[in-house]
């Protein structure tokens, strides 16, 4: 990178406005990645941290998509599932989102009934009793309540058994912990007997068992990645944050691009005289291509450490999170695509004519 | 080594028609030695030089350097490149130089080109420099150079590598009489002392008193040519 080191110092004000603005691409990618993962977070870690890898909804209709508000599992179904033959475990979860009432106020929850004793329980509130809730901390801290506290759950008055010292929440509201039966009795459950919404199952072979256990017993199976998307709330959120940065990745390698165009339309002349003194075609495209990685990997480094300060400074204040997905993904993205866009400007080095540099400038 | 034009003729389409820009012109600079090619705008000479460099192919004929064939009708781009960075130095009509460099980098580019660290030609480059006297100048950028100055560096940077064939287009369009001629001197000097078969084009023959032969073109043929004066 002989002439492409020594154009980026000489021509030290164009490069460094086209650093600027792929940093402030870069901040917004990386800035937005990092806050589509904190709203993913808030709204299905109450799934993703289910001690289990898939879950069976049972749908009203057999070709309707997973969806927590409308899947209602009986006891027969999550007892064949127990019995299937590949499945560890077969717990049945209640999931509904209510409101909550303490002493002092009021808040939205998700309530999630579970069978005492069940591994879909936090440690600390293994041994729940009915009449019993435990409260996620932003719970306990939405209500003002702790241990010995009585709440109000969609109706039904619980004691306070134990305040968990985890963030869980289920479409951005704070979760609680209740028996199945307290659930069941407050959620109106459809269908003949005490129900439960889906069944959380540990697999030991996934492929041979949810196919025929799925069509034995009319549920639809799913890993608790894909349950995310269960959430109705999830999958609006997540599509808009994600096109958005799409839509950003392509502007960015727009704007890459239409610079690098422009940069080498303006140096033709330099490139033909290049090509005249017997620099080869591919000499001139690995020192173009070069400089093309110095500015995108300095202009994507600096907005990504902007994006990093930001995320930690505005981070009580929106749910940011910072993390290799949210930050080197997102940085490599950049790169990669603003490398394409340079590529596509800087190929037309290969249709300069040495000739040229016979004419005078 | 020398340098041999054997019967190149360049032909241009031209709309429907064609253009002979060059027309079977054979011609043989001797190494050590400096040609002029005179004549007016249109009639060839710069045509020529690019064939002579490798810059354009010719429709017919080859352009030997010593025995080797180094460009001709079907010579591949990439060998003509490699030809003109190992055996060819050119100066362009205007000076040509990147705007980015120094007047030493200008120079230690050619060993970049090469594959080599630019450090292994400094002692060259900057011998070089000293010879068109611009020692003291050497890391200015061209922006701080006179046109004068820029124009030997020019003729510095194509002589770095020692190449065998020096072409110089024009050397003296944007100078006056006396610079000019001082610039086809300094030319003619450097082409005798490294044993360089140099091309001078030019419009101005009061400049060339110092080339060792004058040769004249018209409507792309050798019109006149003037005994070699022995150097």
């Amino acid at each position: 990178m002989f002439v492409a080191l020594r154009d980026l110092r000489h021509a030290r004000g164009r490069f460094t406005l086209m650093l600027v603005v792929i940093a402030m691409i870069t901040f917004l990618v990386t800035f937005l990645a990092s806050l589509t993962a904190g709203l993913s977070r808030e709204s299905t870690s109450a799934v993703t941290d289910l001690p289990a890898d898939h879950l069976a909804f049972a749908m009203p209709a057999p070709d309707d998509a997973p969806d927590f508000t409308a899947s209602t599992v009986t006891p027969d179904q999550w007892q064949a599932w127990a019995d299937a033959p590949g499945v560890t475990s077969a717990d049945p979860l209640g999931v509904m989102t209510t409101r909550a009432e303490s002493s002092t106020t009021t808040a939205p929850v998700t309530a999630l009934g579970v069978e005492p004793g069940s591994v879909l329980l936090p440690g600390p509130a293994r041994d729940l009793a009915t009449g019993t809730v435990a409260l996620s901390a932003d719970a306990a801290a939405a209500l003002a309540a702790d241990v010995g506290d009585r709440v109000d759950v969609a109706g039904a008055e619980l004691r306070v058994g134990a305040v968990v010292d985890e963030e869980v929440s289920f479409a951005h509201t704070p979760v609680v912990w209740t028996t199945l039966g307290d659930w069941q009795a407050v959620a109106a459950p459809r269908g003949d007997g005490p129900t439960a919404t889906v069944v959380a199952l540990t697999l030991d072979e996934p492929d041979a068992t949810v196919a025929a256990t799925d069509a034995a017993l009319g549920t639809v199976t799913v890993t608790t990645a894909q349950a995310r998307s269960a959430i109705g709330s999830f999958s609006a959120e997540n599509g808009s944050l994600t096109t958005i940065q799409v839509f950003l990745l392509a502007i960015s390698a727009l704007v890459v691009g239409a610079f690098f165009t422009v940069w080498t339309i303006s140096r033709a002349g330099d490139v033909a005289v290049l090509k005249a003194l017997g620099a080869s075609t591919r000499y001139l495209l690995r020192d173009a291509m070069g400089q093309a990685v110095v500015v995108l990997v300095l202009g994507v480094g600096a907005g990504t450490a902007v994006a990093v300060v930001a995320a930690a400074l505005l981070g009580g204040a929106v749910p940011a999170v910072v993390g290799v997905a949210t930050t080197l993904v997102p940085a490599v993205a950049l790169v990669a695509t603003g490398f394409v866009g340079a590529a596509l400007a800087i190929v037309r080095i290969t249709r300069i004519d040495p000739h040229a540099a016979l004419a005078a400038r | 080594m020398d340098l041999h034009l054997d019967r190149i003729t360049l032909v241009y389409p031209d709309g429907d028609e064609t253009l002979t820009a060059v027309d079977d012109v054979s011609l043989t600079v001797p190494a050590g030695t400096t040609t002029a090619l005179l004549g007016p705008s249109g009639s060839g000479k710069s045509s020529l030089l690019a064939v002579a460099g490798g810059l354009t192919r010719p429709t017919s004929g080859d352009v030997r350097i010593g025995e080797d064939v180094a460009f001709g009708p079907h010579t591949p781009l990439r060998a003509a490149t490699r030809t003109r960075l190992e055996q060819v130095g050119i100066v362009f009509q205007a000076p040509q130089l990147l705007a980015s460099l120094t007047a030493l980098e200008q120079l230690e580019l050619h060993a970049h080109l090469r594959g080599r660290r630019p450090a292994t030609v400094r002692d060259e480059a900057t011998a070089l420099l000293g010879e068109v006297g611009l020692a003291d100048l050497a890391h200015r950028h061209p922006a701080q150079l006179s046109g004068g100055q820029r124009q030997r560096v020019a003729i510095a940077r194509a002589l770095v590598g020692s190449p065998d064939v020096l072409l110089v287009d024009e050397p003296t369009s944007a100078l006056d009489h006396e610079r000019g001629t001082q610039v086809v001197e300094l030319v003619t000097r450097l082409a005798r002392e490294r044993g360089a078969a140099a091309v001078i084009v030019s419009h101005d023959a009061s400049t060339l008193g110092s080339v060792d032969r004058t040769v004249r073109i018209v409507n792309g043929r050798l019109e006149t040519a003037e005994a070699l004066v022995p150097g």
